[in-house]
């Protein structure tokens, strides 16, 4: 057991050592995620008066594109130089891969939402940084990484894979996207606790199902 | 006409994948005969209905639809589990096919109910809970149909295509649960609850066994014709 958590921290050290070197995933996601709010604030122009009823739509645009961006480098670049094969040729459980995987997925999500909110509150001078907030884009972010890391491994074996991507994971994530939203629109509403409670049980309930479902079928996957 | 004189592998003898049977015959001639009497039930043999009118006959088909679909989508999700269980490509042919059938079927049951949302509710679409959760289940298995096309290599894609119908199907009942939450316009089910007049029940049933009886001829004739592609693709193959 401790060996196989072993592979896990060192997997997912590899991927973080490989992002500080490079810098190419992190700063890519950033700025991506930076330019879909410039977007928005064109698109709903700013003069709106309640920032408050679109912000939790934006902010989970901005969140979900820039992890399909994030996810889809996740296994290419394991292809790219072959590093995928040495990987499964090595005595790693298939498991742990997954999970490294995810945990890494989830972390550079996590940061790059981090940088967001920021982004957001300057863009449209509404403050939304709450600590009842931080457990909602948790849990609707580990169940939009859950499932994209499954979805990215098949995608990157497959022709048009910059296509798959997000057709695969889009569908499947529909549950986590309204939940999302509904949650962080009852935050900024401060709506009753019992409300918002329904909905974060409902992104712990998907994180629980498809994140066991996806570690489970990984290993069909990645076999060959 | 003995394509059986080519050499096949024992599997492929085993499920006689490339021979129409009576049973093909039976198939197709009573679900000929049976669209005709479902026809007459529904448009002639059920009551009008008192407050939607001539509308509310679509209904016998929507639904009977709707349900095929869900038969078509839940096979997809069986076969798939076997597939990769077993490991027998009979099971993925079953999965494929049935998936796109249940496409038709989904596509379908959208159209009929558009035509039947226009007059009763004044929209052809609205963001109710079935709609919404119909939609998605078309949408994910648009995309399982776009996976087994962009997968270069054939074992490979029936791996995937596999592991999209167990998800996919899993994904069903949150989606379900999480747009009623979000919001619900759509009549609730009369079937049930047992609301639903003697006669329309009558004309509901025959409808949902005839089409029944069409999905099980398609999905047959469908898997038929993967088989003869298999095996075409293998003659092709071993002639180099």
């Amino acid at each position: 057991m401790n060996s196989w958590l072993d592979q896990v921290s060192a997997l997912l050290w590899k991927d973080l050592l490989t992002e500080l070197r490079t810098r190419e995933l992190l700063g890519g996601m950033a700025l991506f995620t930076f330019l879909v709010l410039l977007t928005f604030n064109f698109a709903f122009d700013l003069r709106i008066d309640n920032v408050g009823s679109v912000a939790p739509g934006i902010l989970w645009v901005a969140f979900s594109f820039a992890g399909i961006l994030g996810l889809g480098r996740s296994f290419v670049q394991e292809k790219d130089r072959g590093a995928m094969d040495g990987l499964l040729v090595a005595p790693v459980d298939r498991g742990a891969i997954y999970l490294a995987k995810f945990l890494g997925n989830l972390l550079f999500m996590i940061v790059v939402e981090a940088i967001a909110l920021p982004v957001f509150t300057m863009f449209f001078n509404f403050g939304v940084a709450t600590p009842s907030l931080a457990l909602v884009i948790f849990l609707g972010t580990a169940g939009f990484a859950a499932v994209g890391t499954l979805f990215a491994a098949m995608a990157a074996n497959t022709r048009a894979r910059d296509v798959m991507l997000p057709l695969l994971v889009f569908p499947i994530c529909v549950p986590v996207i309204i939940a999302s939203v509904a949650a962080t629109s009852l935050v900024i509403d401060g709506g009753t606790l019992t409300n918002r409670l329904g909905w974060l049980e409902m992104l712990a309930a998907f994180d629980l199902i498809f994140g066991i479902l996806c570690f489970v079928v990984f290993e069909f996957v990645v076999e060959e | 006409m003995n394509v059986r004189t080519l050499p096949l592998p024992n599997e492929r003898q085993e499920t006689r994948g490339g021979t129409l049977t009576w049973l093909d015959g039976l198939l197709a001639g009573s679900s000929a005969v049976g669209f005709v009497v479902a026809l007459y039930a529904a448009f002639v043999y059920a009551p009008t209905e008192a407050v939607q009118g001539d509308v509310q006959r679509i209904f016998y088909f929507h639904v009977s639809l709707a349900w095929l679909a869900y038969l078509a989508f839940f096979v997809v999700f069986l076969g798939s589990i076997v597939y990769l269980w077993k490991r027998s490509e009979w099971w993925d042919i079953l999965a494929r096919s049935s998936a796109e059938i249940g496409v038709v079927l989904t596509t379908l049951v959208l159209i009929t109910g558009s035509l039947w949302g226009r007059p009763i509710w004044g929209t052809w679409w609205t963001w109710d809970a079935r709609l919404t959760t119909t939609l998605i289940l078309w949408a994910i298995y648009v995309v399982y149909l776009m996976l087994r096309a962009y997968s270069s290599d054939r074992m490979r894609g029936a791996r995937y295509g596999a592991i999209l119908g167990i998800i996919g199907f899993a994904d069903v009942p949150i989606v379900q649960m999480s747009v009623v939450w979000w919001r619900t316009l759509h009549p609730q089910p009369v079937i049930e609850e047992g609301a639903l007049p003697p006669q329309m029940l009558v004309a509901f049933m025959i409808s949902l066994v005839v089409f029944t009886v069409f999905y099980v001829f398609l999905l047959r004739i469908r898997v038929r014709i993967e088989w003869l592609k298999e095996e075409i693709a293998q003659l092709q193959e071993s002639e180099g």
